[in-house]
């Protein structure tokens, strides 16, 4: 058991990482399908099978976070409900595994839905959620974190491929995150607005990753919006490639800079 | 069949074989007048200063890039210092050391000079004094050699040394119809107050000058063709916007943005009555003009796409060159009329395109383009824009960005990374002459101005 979660671990970083390069996902339009080798009759396609899917720890306190972890072979898209969306794709059946953080206020259960030609198979867990003692929530408010600490806390960067500010697939899954956690924190904090920073790596020129940052900005404004964030309390700023996060001249460091940045004010 | 296909291919080869148009050649001229450039020697305290007047006629002549500089090491020995200096000899012999100096010294082989510029300086009245002459040396006599003769005073220091070697050198460019660059202004940006500030400095890189004190992201500067503004993209004011400052006072005069996220890469007409930018007012950056205080806008592109760095044909005010990532490509640089009519690509569509800037006759361009190269690693690129034919500048040499061309259409400056940081170079427009002319902190997007 331990052997197995480490190597999931291992596998779920390996991927993570591989998810940060640059290279640019299957594109939508899909070209005219390679001639498979075999031959063309039909063939049986075994369904889809979730190897694990895992809520650690399974009983939270409210305001605690649950990690959740899958590893699925044999399908070729698989999706978690509660609003966690497309955890990822596989159009030759490979293998989807990673993890998520949940932060759900009340008992939750998660269902992760895997499926390929051949049909779905569905997992669910579920993640228990008790109520801190009435005091200890009288307590906590005294140390508030203030708005723009919330923000920094709880807002993920998303990040683009080169010369392009559409919004990936793990930048979906990133920002519909996002969303929830903005309509929380909003809900929590009355005032407030926060700034969407879009960033550009250094090889463009600075005049056009100005106008890319912007577009980025824009699109990840427009993505939360969409989710039902309220849009008087976002706000765009592009920096083209001004406030680099990373100055290293390596893939790595340039996907790092293609992002878009929350800050709270 | 297969016979055709070959005799097609050798005719297409030849075709391709074919030496283009000499694009650097019909900029630069070809006819040049050998000048030779004696150092001069000075008297009093003006002695101390001769290297500096002496290095900085020298320059100025040999980086207008009109004259072909006569070699040092072949001048004779016997140097005149004034035009008395010269005797005529009852006959010429090159190789009577006693003789006094004369003006087949310097037009006979192996100096083959056409023009010799001499003379010297002195302290008097607590200037310095500099009395420059410039010769035709192929005439038979010294009064019909005298090309002019002519005194420059300045405060006896090194400021006061550079004045004086600066106006000789300008009377003696004036003299072939040609405009030092000695008064010129490269703006430029650099970090090295701790912030990108908007910074000056002569031709040369002498006197460099911090102009804006923001302390936010002051970049991209252009300046009016009148002298009397200049015109950048400001973070001062939270979101990117053009900040526009009179050179007279320094200061900070109005100027209307459309209410966007970015408003930058301004640029001037030929009048300096209108203003070109780029604004993301209707969601994408597209191309907008403006009058100069940025009334009056209106939008001349409509794409869902970047455009930015709109640029104004600075001799007919009616070409406007841009870049443009439309049709989903990498950016490209493109060019239109004033009104937005009639936009056609220049560039091939290979790599992404960036910066173009026109020479000040409105003929070329000079741009930064990967082509051939990795994402980000520009090079320097000049371009006829009506026969698109082009050459490469720089290669291979780190980022190469941002080239603008100085008011003499000879000189191009840029910035480049070749030496680790990003610095401003000069350069001749067919690469050679090479030289640096910053190295504090990191400095970028220069623009010349006269």
């Amino acid at each position: 058991m331990t052997t197995n979660k480490a190597s999931a671990l291992a596998l779920a970083l390996c991927l993570s990482f591989f998810a940060a390069g640059c290279k640019k996902k299957v594109p939508a339009p899909a070209p005219p399908p390679a001639p498979k080798q075999e031959a063309p009759a039909p063939k049986v396609v075994a369904k889809p099978i979730v190897k694990f899917f895992t809520a650690e720890p399974a009983t939270i306190e409210r305001g605690q976070a649950s990690s959740l972890k899958w590893e699925v072979t044999g399908a070729e898209t698989a999706s978690i409900n509660q609003g966690l969306g497309m955890i990822g794709t596989s159009p030759s059946g490979g293998t989807i595994s990673g993890n998520r953080s949940v932060f759900p206020s009340n008992t939750t259960t998660y269902t992760l839905t895997a499926t390929n030609a051949g049909g779905s198979v569905s997992e669910t867990v579920t993640v228990n959620v008790t109520a801190p003692a009435p005091a200890a929530v009288k307590d906590t408010p005294a140390p508030k974190a203030t708005f723009g600490e919330a923000i920094a806390r709880e807002i993920q960067d998303v990040y683009f491929d080169f010369d392009k500010s559409d919004v990936r697939e793990d930048a979906r899954n990133v920002l519909t995150q996002n969303a929830d956690k903005l309509k929380t924190i909003f809900r929590d904090y009355s005032t407030g607005t926060v700034t969407i920073e879009g960033h550009a790596d250094e090889r463009g020129s600075a005049e056009y990753n100005l106008g890319l940052g912007d577009r980025r900005a824009i699109a990840a404004k427009e993505f939360l919006v969409q989710l039902g964030v309220p849009a008087d309390r976002l706000r765009t700023l592009s920096y083209g490639k001004e406030r680099p996060q990373c100055t290293d001249n390596s893939e790595a460091c340039w996907q790092k800079n293609r992002r878009d940045h929350f800050t709270g004010q | 069949m297969k016979k055709l296909l070959v005799s097609f291919l050798v005719i297409a080869a030849a075709a391709i074989a074919q030496p283009r148009p000499d694009i650097t050649g019909s900029i630069m001229g070809t006819q040049k007048a050998v000048i030779a450039v004696p150092d001069m020697r000075g008297a009093g305290r003006a002695e101390a200063l001769m290297s500096i007047v002496n290095a900085t006629i020298f320059r100025d002549l040999e980086d207008a890039a009109v004259f072909k500089m006569a070699p040092k090491s072949m001048y004779p020995t016997r140097v005149p210092q004034q035009p008395t200096d010269f005797r005529k000899p009852l006959q010429y012999d090159p190789n009577n050391r006693n003789a006094a100096p004369w003006l087949q010294d310097w037009s006979d082989p192996p100096v083959n000079a056409d023009y010799l510029a001499f003379g010297y300086a002195a302290e008097k009245d607590g200037q310095i004094v500099l009395y420059g002459w410039l010769f035709n040396v192929k005439q038979a006599d010294v009064s019909s050699a005298q090309a002019f003769g002519k005194l420059y005073f300045g405060p006896v220091d090194e400021a006061g040394a550079r004045k004086v070697a600066h106006e000789f050198a300008a009377d003696i460019l004036k003299h072939f119809g040609v405009e030092s660059l000695a008064g010129s202004k490269i703006y430029f940006v650099s970090n090295r107050s701790g912030n990108k500030e908007i910074w000056s400095m002569d031709y040369d890189g002498q006197g460099q000058k911090q102009i804006t004190s923001y302390k936010s992201i002051s970049t991209m500067p252009s300046v009016s063709p009148d002298g009397s503004r200049i015109a950048f993209t400001s973070w001062a004011l939270g979101q990117p916007q053009i900040l526009v400052h009179s050179l007279e006072t320094l200061r900070r005069i109005p100027f209307l943005n459309p209410r966007a996220g970015t408003n930058q890469n301004p640029s001037y007409s030929p009048d300096s009555k209108q203003i070109a930018f780029s604004s993301s007012a209707s969601s994408f950056s597209q191309i907008y003009m403006a009058n100069a205080d940025g009334s009056g806008i209106r939008r001349l592109t409509n794409t869902r796409a970047v455009e930015v760095e709109p640029k104004i044909n600075p001799k007919t005010g009616n070409d406007i060159v841009f870049v443009s990532g439309r049709g989903g490509g990498s950016p490209q640089v493109y060019r239109m009329n004033s009104d937005g009519a009639d936009v056609q690509r220049l560039t091939t569509g290979e790599g992404q395109a960036t910066n173009p800037s026109w020479n000040p006759q409105g003929t070329h361009i000079a741009f930064a383009w990967t082509r051939g190269y990795d994402p980000g690693n520009f090079n320097i690129f000049v371009m006829d824009v009506n026969t698109r034919e082009y050459v490469q500048l720089t290669s291979g040499a780190g980022r190469n960005e941002n080239p603008t061309w100085a008011p003499d259409g000879k000189h191009i400056v840029f910035s480049s990374d070749r030496g680790g940081r990003s610095q401003i170079w000069s350069m001749l427009a067919d690469g050679s002459q090479l030289r640096q002319l910053t190295s504090a902190g990191i400095n970028e997007k220069p623009a010349w101005s006269k």
